[in-house]
């Protein structure tokens, strides 16, 4: 069904902090691992050998060069998945129903039995979170995890999307933004999480952290409060004091 | 974003098709007799069907295609199929009572004229939805498409229509106005979408990492070293001045050499077989003009790979 | 109305089941957990990999290549069977062979020279984690040609830590992530500690303890970084004596602890002329001398109660003068020369930014003291009621390490530790046991050989004094093929793994006949010069025969190595063979634990593939012993005393009770460090997770270098059999034997042409020098640096070949700061030409701002030789990708006397990598490929085409 449901019961998705993501690729390789040989088709490698090797991933890191006014340049690594759009356009074009979101907890999901593989609804997010696959050619696309999160055969710590069971740096969480007093809600408050295109008017459910403001090469010197009267003699005249008082 | 031969030859080919259904379906002017109406119904539904199968190239899974037309509550996709289809089957009917009776039942007809325009407009729905990609995202997209859907019809009717003969002056006078007035809309449309950049949206690589705040941020490295689906079919770049170069190939058969075509008609009263001349050339024009419309329009998806 | 969703089964069935054991996609050795389900011909395939919650090095999470296990494991580049060349060296062209007879020609070569000549086998093991099965054999061989990687690899980080303090950055210690107030962290791009080193910097920011990073690339940990020092490359010496000056100025430093753990107050002999001038004082039983604070006289450090000065001046015997090592530290390190202003020019780091760091390390050491309730008893047994720290932490790797002046910038760092008392303290660096370890309780080097007699004792350790070089009599040739301790590098604790095949093919110091490799990629990434070496292995000589005669590799994939080697010994992946992380090699513990694991077969070769037939070397090499008749890999009827490897880790012993692993000794599996073998010990790591680990008892949790409860600890564990005294050296005394050897004072006397150098770099306190290509090369012709980084997502050479990780790294471009693109007019996609004073080489470019604006870098290891690791030869690694290594030199430009020093670090020998100075230009050609190219190496099986893994569980 791809109207999309006017309200969902929960909205499950992903923080992303900018603040401390060192753009290891973990959470990519691991939500490959996982998902190939889970939900759906696989994710299949084209060419995996050969001379232009590409595959289909539900979860990319990007790298920016940040180059403010009067500062250093800086680098920031940028995680990118699906982020569960409430007005999720790709699922509003779907032609046939395969695309959708669901309602008790606002996953947006692909079901590749009744994909055609017209890559209109890749076409419709503005966030490269969907890729066709290049062997079963139906649209891949982060599942949240959906065959982890509520699964009753692993242990229930490990009920949380593989990329966040994996980040090394912990720079991604997973919890109900419906709900303001979750971990992600609050961190969202305190750290003013941000939507990626707003102007796109998709209200992303997944939100990033900004990194934090950096020190500046000039900034002031608060001059090291000075052990007492270092001055007055030299520095070993000090040593003398102070080994008095050892 | 990548121009797939199979999108534009169904773009432009189905479009002429339905413009012309849609002049069949007004009961225009034709030749009597069961031959000029199966050549006529042949040519129209060819082009519709042909171009409609040549879109199910694109497909990953045409032998699901048939699901497409589940969803015509909310996609374009699903409503393009589905009026296509209604549409065609109406004409089916349309058509086959023509051919055997040589008659045309007019309230058919308007249906299938009604069902064919909306099948060009859905089809350009499709696109002008996006708002992921700011040049298509605009009300003229449909009108473009539908000029051009109809001056197609219009210019196989006159051909078809005045067959062996001198084509009427007012008809051609209808083609060089639907010319002039198609392509003017294209040129704005094109002055449009030159326009409407994502920037101008608002979007740009500030606000799809939402770094922007920071300072100026440019893609160092992107999330793999080689292509990715993404970048095959949302990141393609044609240069400006071939571009430009383009456009004015797609002008001059598009517009230019009918539009001579139609004048030296006028002029020196020609035979309409050279109106099939100018079909072809704008049919030509109208290949280089959707090649562009996909090749040169910037998909969001961008602001994260270059 | 409930809307009509698809019917999804959320709790779909993952795996069959989970077998845990460890990772080894790269050196870190986290625990993981194998899910393991049935493909369609029932045999096990692994679903899915993931980090072991439990396991003290990972806590749970997994990197990339961690998580690209399957990849790597069903890689199409695994070796098969044991291979026999058949084409000439280089091709890649071999036969295969069987076991057997793979491991007779093996014992044929070897066995005749071990009759003969032993010190004509040089065996080197790279990436090698059982070095001290490894070790042992070489010594049961009795040839001194052994090491493994550390010299190419950190030995300035290890030597340089444990003659200071007896620990060290790299994997023998880690910040006190839970307490530290501020983290500076040096060079480092990935390190071994992989992921403990990411979720402590999680846990940092977490609680908004600033992170400085200091690096000439700001990606990675110092992208993250809250502030960045782009320091030019080398110059970190001068940075951090800056740091020191700036803090002895303000008298922010801990004298309390200077005099308590470390050689502050030891009494330097004053003697300008005399042949003790610099030496420690010492009373007639060795002890040093201090200056008795009530009395002023000189007296022993060691006498009872004494409060030692830190500065004054005492009269010995014969006129000589003594002042403490204190004194003369201060008033080197407050000379002007270090001041902020004056270093900021060669070091490009402004004075402000030096200064303030200055104070805030000051502020976080001394204003945010951390107090742990944990009463303790000193090593004099003095009581102290609680633990205080002083929470400010450094950690440091190759940046610093890989230059020639690494092994005393490395210093340099552990004299601002200790001067901020942050050493084993609540909130600062903490030693991981077995840990600390100084040089008094580790084993010198040995020489000598003589046929069918096993070597005298370990063949790397930590010497103390000229004459424990290994030198033949002259007392100048080296007695070692990688001229391991002798004046090249007369503290190579590690080794020189990247001078054995350059000496081996020069035959200096003289010949061998058979080098034997495991796992590095010599003739590729490991390597200084690898196109010459690749020549090198190829020479022949008069007679038509390879310079080198025998090469015996064992790798388990088809690496450029492999193509070089006469026989290749096709070792298993890791996820099918025993292998154990052992207490006595490279361990895997933590400041509060002490742990060790293994590797066992999760998956059996023999249903990984078709015709495989491979073995895990460590089995193979027991073999071997056993069929050249190697003294303990024999029994008494001639059996082999090791059925394979298992059975080695299981009942081995170093020392009587003490073996490979640690844990569940004791018949009964009783009991925990020493105790005998256990039958059923491998079965209980198994049990346990792969793994064993049992905490450090709390009053023994901090100060370990001066804790009655970890020594006593330390010697029930095993890790020691006595109690080792520790003082932290900032003045390094050996350093100035060897000053008093090239002042021509004492004996042994180096070449002449190493006098200039020992003079002025061995200085016993930390020095600056500026690295020596730098000054070796016209400043002007080669204005740049250039570096190598290690990709979080791939392991040197290793990752190319999985199919996952090379999509992310299928090439490297050349990072070139936005400074140097505009003067030599080029722009993203570029191709130019890279050069060095030995070579160039075409590569593309990408221009990046956040960067030292005189350094150019670019991803280690990427390039690849065309065809190898069964790739396409028009693989991007290949035809794009480049290494930098063609650029790098073993050997710097010759000077003027025709002589020709090794491009490393003078003290140590570790290969200095990062000195590499370049010039770069826009290349007259923009089309690839990237320069030089070299003929394809041989595939050894086709690769397939698409991949769809895990097909046959998904519907
Ligand atoms: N330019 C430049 N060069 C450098 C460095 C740099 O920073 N810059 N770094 C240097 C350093 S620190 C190091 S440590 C070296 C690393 O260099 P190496 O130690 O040579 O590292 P690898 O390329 O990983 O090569 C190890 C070999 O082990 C093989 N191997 C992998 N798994 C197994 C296994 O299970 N069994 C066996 N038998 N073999 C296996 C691989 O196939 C590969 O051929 O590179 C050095 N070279
Ligand atoms: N993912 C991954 N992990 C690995 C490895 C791998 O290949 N891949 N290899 C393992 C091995 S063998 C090793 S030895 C370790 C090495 O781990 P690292 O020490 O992290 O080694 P490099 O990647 O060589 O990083 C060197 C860093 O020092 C910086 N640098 C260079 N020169 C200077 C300088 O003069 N001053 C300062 N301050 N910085 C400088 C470089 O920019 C770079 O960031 O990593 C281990 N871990
Ligand atoms: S695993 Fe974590 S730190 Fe690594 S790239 Fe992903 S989000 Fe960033
Ligand atoms: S991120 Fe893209 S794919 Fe995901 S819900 Fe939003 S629009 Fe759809
Ligand atoms: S590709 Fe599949 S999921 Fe996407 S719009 Fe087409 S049918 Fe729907
Ligand atoms: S939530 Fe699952 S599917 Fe989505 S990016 Fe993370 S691991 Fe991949
Ligand atoms: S850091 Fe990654 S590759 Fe290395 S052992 Fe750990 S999980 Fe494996
Ligand atoms: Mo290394």
């Amino acid at each position: 069904m791809t109207t999309l449901p006017n309200s969902t019961d929960k909205k499950l998705g992903l923080v992303i902090d900018l603040d401390v993501c060192v753009g290891c690729h973990a959470c990519v390789v691991n939500c490959k691992e996982w998902n190939t040989g889970g939900y759906g088709a696989p994710l299949a490698d084209e060419d995996a050998y050969g001379s232009a090797p590409s595959g289909a991933w539900l979860n990319r890191i990007h790298t920016f060069e940040i180059t403010p006014e009067d500062a250093p340049a800086s680098i920031v690594h940028f995680p990118k998945s699906c982020l569960h759009c409430e007005d999720a356009p790709c699922v509003t074009v779907c032609p046939t129903g395969a695309s959708y979101k669901r309602t008790d907890d606002g996953i947006v999901l692909v079901d590749e039995d009744k994909c055609i593989g017209c890559g209109l609804c890749a076409w419709a997010c503005p966030y490269g979170a969907r890729e066709m696959d290049p062997v079963e050619n139906v649209m891949k696309k982060c599942t949240l995890c959906v065959d982890r999160i509520y699964n009753e055969n692993i242990p229930e710590v490990d009920r949380v999307p593989a990329c966040v069971r994996t980040c090394p740096a912990e720079a991604r969480h997973f919890g109900d933004f419906s709900d303001p007093n979750s971990d992600v809600s609050r961190m969202v408050a305190d750290r003013g999480g941000f939507d990626l295109m707003p102007e796109q008017n998709t209200k992303p459910v997944n939100k990033y952290l900004p990194p934090r403001p950096k020190s500046h090469p000039s900034d002031p010197s608060p001059s090291i409060s000075k052990s007492d009267a270092i001055n007055a003699k030299g520095f070993l005249g000090w040593v003398d004091r102070a080994l008095e008082k050892l | 974003m990548h121009p797939a031969i199979s999108v534009i030859f169904f773009t432009v080919s189905s479009g002429a098709g339905f413009g012309f259904l849609a002049m069949l379906g007004l009961g225009v002017p034709m030749p009597n007799g069961p031959l000029a109406a199966f050549i006529a119904s042949a040519i129209a539904v060819g082009l519709a069907v042909v171009g409609l199968l040549s879109s199910t190239f694109h497909l990953g899974h045409p032998e699901r295609a048939w699901r497409a037309f589940t969803q015509w509550r909310s996609s374009w996709l699903s409503r393009e199929g589905v009026c296509a289809v209604v549409t065609l089957g109406l004409y089916g009917v349309y058509g086959l009572n023509w051919i055997f009776s040589d008659e045309r039942i007019a309230w058919l007809g308007y249906l299938v004229s009604f069902g064919s325009i909306l099948t060009v407009f859905t089809t350009a729905m499709i696109y002008a939805q996006l708002r992921t990609v700011p040049a298509w995202n605009s009300w003229m997209t449909p009108v473009c498409y539908l000029l051009f859907s109809i001056t197609c019809g219009v210019m196989l009717v006159a051909a078809f229509g005045e067959w062996n003969r001198v084509a009427s002056h007012s008809t051609l006078s209808i083609i060089l106005g639907l010319l002039v007035v198609a392509w003017a809309m294209k040129i704005i449309w094109w002055r449009n979408a030159d326009l409407s950049t994502l920037q101008a949206r608002g979007s740009d690589t500030g606000t799809a990492t939402g770094l922007g705040g920071i300072g100026n941020v440019k893609l160092l490295e992107r999330p793999h070293t080689g292509e990715n689906y993404l970048t095959r079919e949302m990141v393609h770049k044609v240069g400006r001045k071939h571009a430009n170069k383009l456009r004015m190939i797609a002008l001059g058969f598009g517009a230019v050499v009918p539009i001579l075509i139609c004048l030296l008609q006028i002029l020196f009263e020609m035979s309409v077989a050279f109106l099939s001349l100018a079909f072809l050339s704008l049919l030509f024009g109208l290949f280089v003009e959707r090649w562009l419309f996909f090749a040169e329009a910037k998909h969001a998806v961008s602001l994260y790979y270059d | 109305m409930k809307r009509q969703e698809r019917d999804l089964d959320t709790s779909p069935h993952v795996s069959d089941e989970v077998r845990k054991t460890t990772c080894y996609m790269c050196a870190c050795r986290c625990g993981i957990n194998v899910h393991l389900r049935n493909d369609e011909n029932g045999n096990p395939k692994v679903r899915y990999i993931e980090g072991n919650r439990d396991h003290p090095v990972n806590k749970g999470v997994l990197c990339a290549k961690g998580s690209a296990g399957i990849m790597q494991h069903y890689s199409p580049a695994r070796l098969m069977k044991p291979l026999l060349r058949v084409g000439e060296r280089g091709k890649g062209e071999f036969k295969e062979i069987e076991w057997d007879e793979a491991l007779d020609i093996a014992a044929a070569w070897l066995g005749k020279i071990r009759t003969t000549n032993p010190r004509r086998l040089a065996f080197f093991t790279g990436r090698d984690q059982s070095q001290s099965l490894t070790g042992w054999w070489a010594q049961q061989f009795g040839t001194p040609n052994y090491a493994a990687h550390g010299g190419f690899c950190s030995v300035n980080m290890a030597a340089g830590g444990i003659y200071t303090f007896g620990g060290a950055f790299w994997e023998f210690g880690s910040p006190d992530w839970n307490r530290t107030e501020l983290f500076m962290i040096f060079g480092v791009a990935e390190d071994h500690d992989s992921n403990p080193i990411k979720l402590g910097l999680s846990k940092l920011k977490k609680r908004g303890v600033k992170v400085i990073g200091v690096n000439p690339v700001r990606t990675g940990y110092n992208a993250i970084a809250d502030e960045w020092v782009g320091i030019t490359p080398g110059t970190d010496g001068l940075f951090v004596m800056s740091l020191v000056h700036e803090l002895l100025k303000a008298g922010k430093v801990d004298l309390d602890y200077l005099i308590r753990y470390s050689n502050a107050p030891w009494l330097v002999i004053q003697n300008k002329n005399g042949k003790d001038h610099g030496l420690i004082a010492r009373d007639r039983k060795g002890d040093p001398l201090v200056i008795d604070r009530k009395s002023g006289k000189a007296v022993s450090s060691r006498k009872k109660g004494v409060k030692p000065n830190l500065k004054g001046q005492v009269k010995l015997s014969g006129g000589r003068k003594a002042v403490p090592v204190f004194q003369l530290m201060a008033e080197k390190y407050l000379e002007e020369q270090y001041s902020p202003e004056s270093i900021a020019n060669e070091t490009g780091v402004p004075a402000t930014q030096t200064r303030r760091i200055a104070s805030e390390l000051a502020e976080a050491a001394f204003e945010k003291e951390i107090v742990v309730e944990q009463p303790w008893v000193d090593l004099k047994g003095e009581k102290h009621d609680r633990m205080i720290g002083r929470p400010v932490t450094f950690h440091a790797m190759r940046g610093i390490s890989a230059h020639s002046n690494g092994f005393q910038t490395c210093r340099a760092i552990h004299l601002l530790q200790i001067l901020l008392g942050s050493i084993d303290c609540p909130g600062g660096y903490r030693f991981k046991p077995p840990y600390p370890r100084p040089i008094a309780s580790q084993p010198r080097p040995h020489g000598g050989f003589s046929p069918n007699t096993p070597f005298r004792g370990p063949h790397l350790g930590f010497i103390s004094d000229p004459k424990e070089l290994v030198l033949e009599d002259d007392g100048v040739t080296p007695q070692r093929i990688d001229k391991a301790f002798s004046w090249d590098a007369p503290l190579a604790s590690h080794g020189l793994m990247h001078s054995v095949i350059s000496n081996a093919h020069a035959k200096d110091p003289y010949e061998i006949e058979v080098l034997f490799l495991y796992m590095a990629n010599m003739s590729w990434n490991s390597s200084m010069n690898s196109s010459g070496v690749m020549e090198m292995l190829k020479d022949k000589d008069e007679n038509g025969n390879y310079v080198i005669p025998k090469i015996i590799y064992s790798d388990a994939y088809n690496s450029e190595m492999v193509a070089f080697a006469d026989l290749v010994l096709p070792d298993t992946t890791y996820l099918e063979r025993h292998d154990c992380i052992s207490l006595l090699d490279r361990p895997i513990c933590e400041p509060e634990i002490l742990a060790d694991s293994i590797r066992w077969p999760v998956v059996d070769p023999a249903t990984q593939g078709e015709e495989r037939d491979v073995r895990g070397f460590q089995s193979a090499l027991l073999d071997l012993g056993h069929r050249i008749g190697l003294p303990g890999m024999v029994k008494d009827d001639g059996k082999a005393m090791f059925k394979d490897y298992a059975d080695y880790i299981v009942n081995h012993e170093r020392r009587p009770g003490v073996g490979p692993l640690a844990g569940w000794r004791g018949a009964d599996g009783s009991k925990t460090g020493r105790g005998e073998p256990n039958p059923d010990q491998l079965n209980r790591y198994i049990e346990n997770g792969g793994f064993f680990e049992t905490e450090v008892p709390k009053e023994a949790s901090y100060f370990k270098h001066a804790n009655q409860a970890w020594q006593d600890w330390a010697v029930e564990m095993g890790l020691q059999d006595k109690p080792v005294e520790n003082i932290f050296q900032l003045y390094l005394e050996p350093l100035r034997k060897f000053q008093l050897c090239a002042e021509g004072k004492a004996e042994p006397q180096p070449p002449e042409s190493h006098r200039e150098r020992i003079k002025t770099c061995f200085d016993p306190l930390p020095v600056w020098y500026p690295p020596f290509e730098g000054e070796a090369v016209e400043k002007g012709e080669f204005p740049y640096h250039a570096l190598t980084q290690r990709p979080a997502a791939m392991y040197h050479s290793w990752g190319s070949q999985n199919a996952w990780l090379r999509q992310i790294h299928g090439t490297n471009p050349l990072y070139v700061p936005g400074k140097i693109c505009d003067e030599a007019g080029l722009k993203t996609g570029d191709w130019a030409w890279l050069t060095s004073h030995h070579g160039k080489i075409k590569v593309p470019i990408v221009r990046m701002e956040a960067v030292n604006e005189r350094t150019i870098w670019t991803w280690n290891a990427i390039g690849k030789r065309s065809g190898a690791w069964n790739l396409d030869p028009d693989a991007p690694e290949a035809k794009k990708g480049f290494l930098m290594n063609h650029l790098i030199k073993e050997l710097l430009p010759e000077k003027g006397d025709g002589l020709r020093w090794s491009n490393s670090d003078p003290i140590t020998g570790q290969a200095a990598w990062f000195d590499l100075r370049v010039r770069i230009e826009k290349a007259d050609d923009q089309e690839g490929p990237s320069l030089p190219q070299f003929e394809t190496q041989a595939r050894q099986r086709l690769t397939p085409v698409n991949i769809e893994y895990g097909k046959e569980w998904t519907k």
